[in-house]
């Protein structure tokens, strides 16, 4: 047992991913690209709901804006909008920080991550949540209006609940969509799981152990994240029948 | 209207109070005028059908009146208080008209329930929310109503499981929850099928009875007959002509009234 152990290189693996040593390393590059797309994401959906309100509701000016920046975000690249992002961000915080007369500033990994693939998502999340928004039956709305609701009360209490069943399905895709666009930070330098990952592999020359591993960690957001996003879709589906008919 | 019908309404005017008054509405969508100057008054606790074809303007006059669609020119008078109107026919004043709204109880065509709150989660909501009326008692008064529209029971159970009847009911819980000066009722059976027109009749006219203010669209003749105190007949934009029910239903003078009855009867 032992000897078939050895002979896959399976007892090397293990030492080489063991937490005190690279495996840790890969550990805590996952701890970041996690809180990155988790701010990015709650950025973007933030970004998303004015955006889409904009969009629907806004005056000739607001709506202009919003499609310059929904279509030039969805139309490059996002390789190339994190290098733009972050070069064109950090270079306008140095400027300011001079201008002040202050030294250059050192950016924050983390916030930078955040800010340039929160923007990335703010321009799809307004796209989906326009849609779900538009999906609300126009009567719900009218109801509350008739019923002297004022518009911000509406939004809280009709709109964004009644659109929530619409929206999921979408949000979902761009949260697993964020929790992947973090490795694309890794080429402005920012150590989350794939950099960390490329920096083991090429440390040890084992490039397959470690980027299985990594593989292995990313399907590992992905399925929970799908198990939590299907709660939140059951609940967001709360009083209506399931498509497949059967039980309430 | 003969003279007796006449000296009745006068008397009562001068000892209640005037609950909704609508004068020389206009309403424009586009190039088509909808309305084309209607005049309006009803005294609390009168029932008003509003009758007419299809395209006469009935709906779109009374969603003028708590301003879902904003008039193209006219006076709109709630409870003695004129609503404020811009230039453009929308309400000047978002919280005179907000407060205005919570007092006139709509219900629609489609129901409009909240599909995603449970019945007595809809009927609390304006009351709580909007009213600030303690939850509790909120939800006391809910479970009554419902109670009272024939669902208790079904006050856990979402709008999506009930039928069109029952929905209808609930929302006219939900409109009564708010304890209105006038209700407006816009076609409320004509989504319904044939078999459930009756249980949401029999609630309307249990309302009729116990003195509320209603405006009522409806293609219900018959109904409207009955429990209306005061009937308009509009067409194209028009009140074509108007009174008491035995009179408009019974003794219509325009050519297109006698049409129309002859063709929904």
């Amino acid at each position: 047992m032992t000897g078939l152990f050895e002979l896959l290189g399976l007892g090397a693996s293990a030492e080489l991913l063991s937490l005190s040593g690279w495996g840790g390393n890969l550990l805590r590059g996952l701890a970041n690209s996690l809180q990155i797309a988790f701010g990015a994401f709650g950025l973007g959906l933030v970004i998303g709901l004015f955006g889409a309100y904009g969009k629907l509701y806004g005056g000739k000016v607001t709506r202009d804006l919003l499609a310059i920046y929904t279509t030039v975000i969805r139309a490059v690249p996002e390789l190339v909008l994190i290098l733009i992002l972050y070069y064109v961000g950090s270079d306008i915080i140095n400027k300011i920080s001079e201008g002040l007369g202050g030294g250059r500033v050192e950016i924050n990994g983390v916030a930078a991550g955040i800010w340039v693939l929160g923007v990335v998502q703010g321009a799809y999340a307004t796209e989906v949540l326009r849609g779900a928004i538009k999906a609300v039956p126009a009567g719900q709305i009218e109801a509350a209006k008739s019923y002297g609701m004022p518009a911000f009360m509406i939004m809280r209490r009709v709109t964004i609940p009644a659109m929530m069943s619409f929206a999921v399905p979408g949000l979902a895709n761009l949260w697993l969509i964020a929790t992947k666009d973090t490795a694309l930070l890794a080429v402005v330098g920012f150590n989350e799981l794939t950099l960390e990952t490329r920096q083991a592999a090429s440390s040890t020359r084992a490039y397959f152990t470690f980027f299985l591993a990594a593989g292995f960690l990313y399907l590992m957001v992905t399925l929970c994240s799908g198990a939590v996003f299907a709660r939140i879709e059951k609940w967001a589906r709360r009083g209506q029948p399931s498509l497949r008919g059967g039980t309430r | 209207m003969d003279s007796a019908a006449a000296t009745a309404s006068a008397l009562e005017t001068d000892t209640r109070r005037e609950a909704i008054r609508v004068e020389d509405l206009h309403k424009s969508f586009g190039n088509l005028e909808v309305l084309k100057g209607v005049d309006l008054t009803a005294q609390q606790g009168d029932v008003v059908a509003i009758i007419g074809g299809s395209g006469s303007g009935k709906s779109t006059m009374l969603r003028c009146i708590n301003f879902l669609e904003t008039p193209s020119s006219g006076k709109i008078v709630i409870g003695g208080e004129e609503v404020a109107m811009q230039g453009d026919g929308s309400p000047a004043k978002q919280k005179q008209i907000e407060r205005i709204r919570t007092k006139l109880a709509m219900v629609f065509q489609q129901f409009n329930l909240w599909t995603h709150r449970t019945l007595i989660e809809n009927v609390i909501e304006v009351p709580v929310h909007v009213l600030k009326v303690p939850k509790v008692q909120a939800i006391e008064r809910a479970r009554e109503l419902l109670d009272r529209v024939g669902l208790g029971g079904k006050e856990d159970t979402y709008p999506a499981y009930l039928s069109g009847g029952q929905q209808q009911r609930a929302a006219i819980a939900r409109a009564l929850a708010v304890d209105p000066s006038a209700m407006l009722f816009d076609e409320p059976t004509s989504a319904l099928d044939p078999e459930l027109v009756g249980e949401v009749l029999t609630v309307i006219r249990d309302l009729a009875a116990e003195g509320r203010t209603m405006l009522l669209v409806t293609h219900e003749m018959k109904f409207a007959r009955e429990v209306a105190n005061y009937v308009v007949y509009l067409y194209q934009g028009r009140i074509e002509e108007q009174g008491p029910p035995a009179e408009v239903f019974g003794n219509p003078q325009s050519e297109r009234l006698k049409q129309f009855l002859s063709s929904v009867a």
